[in-house]
């Protein structure tokens, strides 16, 4: 029997009992739903929950530490921000416990909408509805929707891509087959509308994490080693080709040229990665304290409640709160690839390594570039930085995580062991 | 799960592990192991050092009355170059002149440019400085303006030092306070000054005592350490020295005298002006016998509040154009001295052996190295005594004079061509009496006159034979009179010529002096021979009152003329007011109350009326004062300057009718004080102004 089988033969009644069912009279729907939703309590990661909201306070606390100054200056709610960014993730766990809810077979079986959405959302970018948006930083990332809210599409491009790669690289199946580099090459070319589209954005920083997810995911799936090392190889021709065929505009190759050889002169992406630096150094061992820092309080750092949020971080909390925060995205891409470790089919491991590379790349990246080892990209730090469209699309990534995770543990409970998953035959 | 995702899983854990560990390392290297150098640098990044200006010292007269006054205001000012480039610049506009109280069409005048086309009121200073637009702001307006950048952009209000000339009983000595105009980079880097940026107040001395007396005037600024943001705007405050206010000058002009003599000298030369003679300037000195300066007017001059709040450039071109009222012409006129010069021919010949008791021809005219010299005017007089010859102003005794000690002197290295030649006796003795040099006084504007020296005769032809004037190839032996000067000038301009000696015996030819030079020089003669570098300034006052520095006129030197020469001369000069050349001006002069002394001078020029020259000292015995005029091209010495220092006198000392600017004729012996309260008292003695 297939585990895809056992699926199915697996009984509905096999949950656990509720502990409570609330005496004796309760009703037997009632009885039902709660234990449905106790069974749905019980089966989350909690650790990982936890500490999703606990980035999500430091993140709301920073943001409003960031803007604050500035609202002040222009006479508006210094907590203007603070509000939105609650609401973000606000709005972004109810999309998580929403994802968490599904049976990640759903989730699998949206791939390809939710692929070709976010094709769509990005063309939608490049077509006249997105270039008459405000052009943030030269680039063009936004959608205007009705009622002054912005959505940035190239963040929901990263799910598109997890999603996809999972899908194609777990087309053989869960029975221990590699997949061949037909597959492989359908993932590539997959991925590469969504690559071309968030680079001509342009949205470097974006395409980096799409790259990185893209390479995690191809390895993980299992290929040999010896395509891999083809592909590294092909990979780096592409990437000496690039360079090449001046691919990168100008301001992008003087970004990556100015980190290799830095102080340099005060070139405004010099300035930045300066000015971060500076910010992040100055904190010391514990930080000036949260609202105390002063160069956050001159905004001396452009962008610092959204990409440049870190420097917050650094100044105002110093070692000890920027090591937390990076030990708790650390936590983060840990139950992630625990969950990919333990998922019991090709598609929730896929998706879970996936959504790991994701965070644990796109972290290194926004950390990196605030303490110089790192070119400057325009890259939130998630769950940190100030945005909705991050904000909703972390969480979703969270859910996606939990459904993986709650199938794995629920089918385990069904068979009563916690462990690896039982291969059925 | 394949086992080869299990592998690859394990790897990923690795690369993260990594990942997570580098950005640890790196965050304890930047945070905690560098920690403070970063601070270093941020703290430079957030604060900004804004310069807070000092108070400029005020330049009094010797009573205490500020001739140059200075207080501060709240002063609001438009940076209209910014401004204007604004979409919403009319809107701070109406804003401002609502806080102001005043119409937007008026604000609008005030701070649009002066061009073609726009009538006054305008701004008629540079079109980047910021316009002042309210010199006396209150506190209240001024604190709404600086709190709201955003409602006010490109708005200042900042304290500033309002420069005002009161003009104390109408004494106006324009050129020789100076004026103060927006620093330039090179002062900035030659003197290191500390700038605010703003020029309204970044002021520097440019000219006169304003330049002079700069370093101590201007005070030392206060330096405020400011915390900013990265938008420059000011979040409050880190530090602060406190400025320190400059020093008051205080000089010893006579307010009321300098008044008197600023209309006298202006009324001769109206005077000269309305008998069709073509007067364009002309000076008036009054120097004590110890070289201070009591009076020093220059002919033409001007109102110094052209200079705040910035010249235009229509006003800038008038004072500086050539011959303009921005030149002293008391420290810068070059004028031929004509006879007052005969004091130092007379004092040359002494030395070089002409005795003081003989007797010397006064014919009509005499020949000097083939050419006629006539005594000016006047018949043969016959024999007479050198004091005579000073008192009737002989020209042909000391033509005779000046060719004698032509001949003593070394007649054979005048035709050398020689940059290193020594010098003639007798210009040697001039320049002893501090001419043919800067007196060094203590305005930047001074000039040193000329005696021709043969090295100074060398250079002239060396610099105007073929180049300059060029008189090699304009010379003409045959042509007009200019031709023919050019001719010979080009033929032996570098020979010292008997003629030449004849000549500048009566300062005449290439002598000129500066009516400062002449003063000074007839203060030593009158003192007893000492020489002083004269001085306008008397004291520095701190603005607590204490006397900083007090500024004496240095001796320059001891004249090398025996003091029987110069008593002797001092009575010639006694003569000439009784029975000389200026008997008719001072016909009727109280000399029983002040017995004055002097010489006329009238030097000759082509085709121009003479210079008018007197210098003159009082009183004859323990001379106190000297009183220089010079009216170059308005008429005969006795005609013009000898009735002006005549009045001039009158006003000292309170004769015939005038009120005495100086009590019993006396300058003040101590000081104006500062009190407590920062006003300035007068002397004792004295009420500050007219007594």
């Amino acid at each position: 029997m297939s585990l895809r089988e056992s699926y199915r033969l697996a009984p509905r009644s096999r949950g656990l009992p509720p502990l409570n069912t609330g005496g004796a009279g309760a009703g037997r729907l009632l009885a039902s739903r709660r234990s449905r939703t106790w069974s749905f309590l019980r089966h989350l990661d909690w650790l990982l929950v936890l500490v999703v909201l606990a980035l999500c306070v430091l993140g709301s606390l920073l943001v409003w530490s960031a803007t604050k100054p500035s609202q002040l200056q222009l006479g508006a709610n210094p907590r203007t921000y603070l509000y939105k960014d609650v609401l973000w993730f606000g709005i972004g766990l109810v999309l998580m416990v929403a994802v968490a809810m599904l049976d990640v077979r759903r989730i699998r079986a949206w791939t390809w909408p939710v692929y070709g959405i976010t094709l769509l959302g990005l063309l939608a970018v490049l077509s006249p509805l997105g270039r008459a948006s405000a052009a943030v930083h030269g680039a063009h990332s936004w959608i205007n929707l009705p009622g002054g809210f912005q959505i940035e599409p190239s963040e929901f491009a990263k799910l598109g891509l997890v999603l996809i790669c999972a899908w194609v690289l777990s087309r053989l199946g869960d029975g221990g087959k590699r997949p061949r580099l037909r597959e492989v090459a359908l993932a590539v070319v997959c991925a590469a509308p969504l690559a071309a589209l968030v680079v001509k954005e342009p949205a470097l920083g974006v395409a980096l994490v799409l790259l990185a997810v893209l390479i995690g995911m191809i390895v993980v799936s299992g290929l040999r080693l010896r395509w891999l090392v083809a592909l590294a190889l092909a990979g780096a021709g592409g990437v000496w080709l690039a360079l090449k065929m001046h691919v990168l505009k100008s301001y992008q190759l003087s970004r990556i040229t100015s980190f290799t050889h830095q102080s340099s002169g005060l070139s405004s992406s010099n300035y930045q990665a300066e000015q971060a630096k500076i910010a992040v150094g100055s904190g010391g061992m514990y930080g000036h304290g949260l609202f105390h820092g002063a160069l956050v309080a001159g905004s001396y750092i452009p962008s610092q409640s959204t990409d440049f949020i870190f420097t917050v971080a650094g100044e105002e909390l110093g070692f000890v709160g920027s090591i937390a925060i990076v030990g708790l995205l650390a936590v983060v891409v840990w139950r992630a690839m625990r969950i990919a470790a333990r998922a019991d089919d090709q598609f929730g491991m896929l998706v879970a390594s996936g959504i790991a590379v994701w965070f644990a790349f796109q972290t290194f990246v926004n950390v990196g570039m605030t303490i110089g080892i790192m070119p400057i990209t325009g890259l939130p730090l998630p769950f940190i930085s100030y945005g909705g469209s991050a904000a909703f699309a972390d969480m979703i990534a969270i859910g996606i995580l939990q459904s993986v995770h709650r199938k794995r543990t629920g089918l385990a409970a069904a068979f009563g062991t916690i462990g690896p998953a039982p291969v059925i035959k | 799960m394949s086992s080869a995702s299990r592998r690859r899983l394990w790897v990923l854990h690795l690369v993260v592990a990594a990942l997570i560990i580098s950005l640890g390392v790196r965050l304890w290297d930047v945070q905690v192991m560098n920690s403070r150098s970063y601070s270093t640098l941020a703290a430079a990044d957030m604060t900004e050092s804004v310069v807070v200006p000092s108070v400029r010292g005020e330049i009094l007269d010797d009573t205490g009355q500020p001739l140059v006054g200075d207080k501060t205001s709240l002063v609001v000012s438009v940076n209209n170059a910014r401004l204007s480039q604004r979409p919403d610049a009319t809107a701070v506009l109406t804003r401002l002149a609502a806080l102001l109280h005043m119409k937007l069409k008026t604000l609008q005048d005030k701070v649009r440019l002066c061009t073609r086309n726009v009538p006054a009121p305008c701004w008629s200073g540079s079109p980047y400085q910021p316009v002042p637009v309210d010199l006396n702001a209150s506190d209240q307006i001024a604190l709404q303006i600086m709190e709201n950048p955003g409602q006010f952009p490109d708005i200042s209000a900042a304290v500033q030092p309002v420069i005002s000339y009161p003009e104390p009983d109408g004494a106006n000595p324009a050129q020789v306070l100076g004026y103060l105009q927006p620093i330039t980079p090179q002062e900035v880097k030659q003197r290191h000054l500390t700038v605010t940026g703003f020029s309204g107040v970044d002021l520097v001395g440019q000219a006169g005592l304003e330049e002079q007396y700069d370093a101590q005037l201007r005070g030392t600024p206060g330096i405020q350490k400011v915390s900013i943001n990265a938008d420059g705007v000011v979040t409050g405050t880190v530090s602060q020295t406190a400025p320190k206010a400059g020093d008051d000058l205080v000089t010893s002009i006579n307010a009321p005298l300098q008044a008197d003599v600023q209309s006298l000298l202006a009324d001769t030369i109206h005077k000269s002006q309305a008998m069709g003679h073509d007067v364009k300037d002309g000076a008036a000195v009054v120097l004590t016998t110890t070289g201070r300066v009591v009076a020093m007017a220059s002919y033409p001059d001007y109102n110094p509040s052209v200079w705040t709040g910035g010249i235009s450039e229509k006003e800038f071109k008038y004072l500086f154009r050539d011959g303009g009222p921005a030149y002293n012409y008391v420290t810068q006129g070059e004028y031929a001295p004509g006879s007052t010069w005969k004091v130092t021919t007379t004092a040359a010949a002494v030395q070089q052996g002409f005795s003081l008791y003989g007797q010397y021809a006064c014919p009509a005219t005499v020949d000097i190295g083939g050419r006629s010299f006539a005594n000016d005017g006047n018949p043969n007089e016959g024999y007479m005594s050198l004091q005579e010859a000073l008192i009737q102003s002989c020209d042909t005794v000391f033509f005779q004079l000046g060719y004698d000690m032509w001949l003593k002197d070394q007649p054979n290295i005048n035709s050398a061509q020689n940059p290193n030649a020594p010098l003639q006796p007798m210009v040697k003795m001039e320049e002893k009496w501090g001419f043919g040099y800067d007196p060094g006084v203590d305005i930047p504007e001074q000039s040193a006159g000329s005696v021709p020296a043969r090295q100074w005769l060398y250079w002239l032809w060396k610099d105007n034979a073929h180049t300059g004037l060029d008189w090699c190839k304009y010379g003409r032996e045959y042509g007009s009179l200019d031709q023919q000067y050019d001719y010979d000038d080009c033929q032996d301009g570098w020979v010292w010529l008997p003629g030449q000696a004849a000549n500048a015996a009566i300062g005449q030819g290439y002598v000129t002096v500066t009516p400062l030079q002449l003063a000074d020089a007839y203060a030593a003669l009158a003192n007893g021979g000492t020489l002083y570098s004269p001085r306008i300034g008397e004291a520095l006052l701190s603005p607590s009152g204490k006397v900083v520095e007090r500024i004496n006129p240095p001796v320059i030197r001891h004249l090398p003329v025996a003091g029987s020469t110069l008593a002797y001369i001092r009575n010639a000069l006694q003569g000439v007011i009784t029975s000389g050349t200026a008997a008719e001006p001072f016909g009727g002069f109280p000399l029983s109350k002040v017995c004055v002394a002097g010489k006329t001078g009238t030097a000759q020029a082509i085709g121009q009326q003479p210079n008018s020259v007197f210098a003159s000292f009082a009183p004859c015995y323990h001379p106190k004062y000297v009183v220089v005029v010079m009216i170059p091209n308005s008429g005969y010495g006795a005609d013009f300057a000898a009735p002006t220092v005549r009045k001039i006198w009158d006003d000292i000392y309170g004769l015939e009718g005038a009120k005495a600017a100086l009590q019993n004729g006396q300058p003040p012996t101590s000081l104006p004080t500062i009190t407590a309260s920062g006003s300035i008292k007068p002397p004792a003695g004295y009420t500050g102004g007219k007594p």
